[in-house]
C-alpha cells in the first residue's frame, strides 16, 4: 500500500504543479520580479497548498500513519549556517532558471531539452552536496 | 464575482490545493514529508536508499500525471531560457543549495510553514529573497535572463 499511496501523492503533486502554472518558468520569475510586471500567481499556489497541509499536520498528534510506521519527529528548531547558506544558493538557482525540484520533474515530459539539462545539473549538484557540506563544516564548524 | 479574478490566480489556487493534498496523503498515509529535493536527493546520495521504491514511485507520479493531462490542456510553453550556462548554473545551485538547507519550496515552504516550523519559515524567507535579488540582478541589471 505504501507504493500505492506514494503514487497518489506524487500524482496529486504533479497534477497540482502542472495546473497551477508553476512549471512555467516565466510565472515563477514573474513572481520573484517585484520590479517588473509582478505576477502574484505563486502566492495563490503557496496559500492553496498550505491549507490542506496544515489540516494534515493537525491530524497527526495521537495517530499513526495509515501504512504503518511513525510520523516524523518535529525537527530541532536549529537555524544553522547550512540552512541559511543552502537556502540562499537554492534561491539564486531558482531565480536564474525559474525552476525548483518539484516542477523540474513535473515538466520533464513537455519542457524540452533545457529541462533535462536542468535536472541533470541538479542531480550533479545533489551528488556533490554531501562533500560540500563536509568541506564547509571542516572550514567553519557551524551547526 | 469570480470573473473579476484572473484565471491564472484561480488555477494557481486550485493547483496549490492539489499540491497540499498530495503532501497530506504522503504524510497521513506514509508518514513522510513531501519534499521534492529530499525525495530526489535521498536517491542521488543514497542516504534514502532504504526507501528507494517509495521515492521512485512518488517521482513517477509527478512525472506521469502531466503527460496524461497534456491532451486536455494542449501544449504548454515553459519559457525556459535557451542560455545553457544559466540552466546548468541554476541546476547546480538548486541541487547543492536544497541539500545543504535540507529542503526546497515543497519541503520547507509547503510542509514546513504549514506546521509553523521556524526552519521552514527562515529557509523560505532566504530563498525568496535570494531569488528576488537574482532576478533583479540578472534581468534588470545584467540583462541575461
Amino acid at each position: 500500500m505504501r507504493l500505492f499511496y506514494a503514487f497518489i501523492a506524487g500524482g496529486l503533486f504533479g497534477t497540482g504543479l502542472f495546473l497551477s502554472g508553476m512549471t512555467d518558468t516565466s510565472k515563477v520569475q514573474g513572481w520573484l520580479d517585484i520590479f517588473g510586471n509582478w505576477d502574484p500567481t505563486l502566492a495563490f499556489v503557496m496559500g492553496g497548498a498550505i491549507i490542506p497541509m496544515a489540516i494534515a499536520w493537525l491530524l497527526v498528534p495521537g495517530r499513526k500513519p495509515l501504512a504503518g510506521g511513525e510520523f516524523p519527529a518535529p525537527p530541532a528548531p536549529r537555524l544553522g549556517r547550512n540552512l541559511v547558506l543552502g537556502s540562499i544558493l537554492f534561491g539564486a538557482g531558482w531565480g536564474l532558471a525559474g525552476l525548483c525540484p518539484g516542477p523540474s520533474i513535473a515538466s520533464l515530459s513537455y519542457g524540452g531539452a533545457g529541462h533535462w539539462v536542468f535536472v541533470a545539473a541538479m542531480i550533479a549538484g545533489m551528488a556533490v552536496a554531501p562533500g560540500v557540506r563536509v568541506t564547509l563544516d571542516r572550514a567553519v564548524p557551524a551547526e | 464575482m469570480l470573473s473579476a479574478i484572473p484565471a491564472d490566480w484561480l488555477w494557481g489556487l486550485a493547483g496549490g490545493l492539489l499540491i497540499g493534498l498530495g503532501g497530506a496523503v504522503y504524510l497521513l498515509a506514509n508518514g513522510r514529508i513531501m519534499g521534492a529535493s529530499g525525495i530526489i536527493g535521498g536517491l542521488v546520495d543514497r542516504s534514502g536508499w532504504s526507501t528507494w521504491a517509495e521515492r521512485v514511485v512518488f517521482l513517477t507520479g509527478v512525472f506521469v500525471l502531466p503527460i496524461l493531462l497534456l491532451p486536455l490542456t494542449g501544449p504548454v510553453d515553459t519559457h525556459i531560457t535557451d542560455n545553457w550556462i544559466v540552466i546548468i548554473a541554476a541546476g547546480l545551485l538548486v541541487g547543492i543549495g536544497t541539500r545543504l538547507a535540507n529542503g526546497c519550496t515543497s519541503g520547507h515552504g509547503v510542509c514546513g510553514i504549514s506546521r509553523l516550523s521556524l526552519r521552514g519559515m527562515v529557509a523560505t524567507v532566504f530563498y525568496i529573497m535570494a531569488g528576488g535579488l537574482t532576478v533583479i540582478l540578472f534581468r534588470h541589471i545584467l540583462g541575461v535572463i
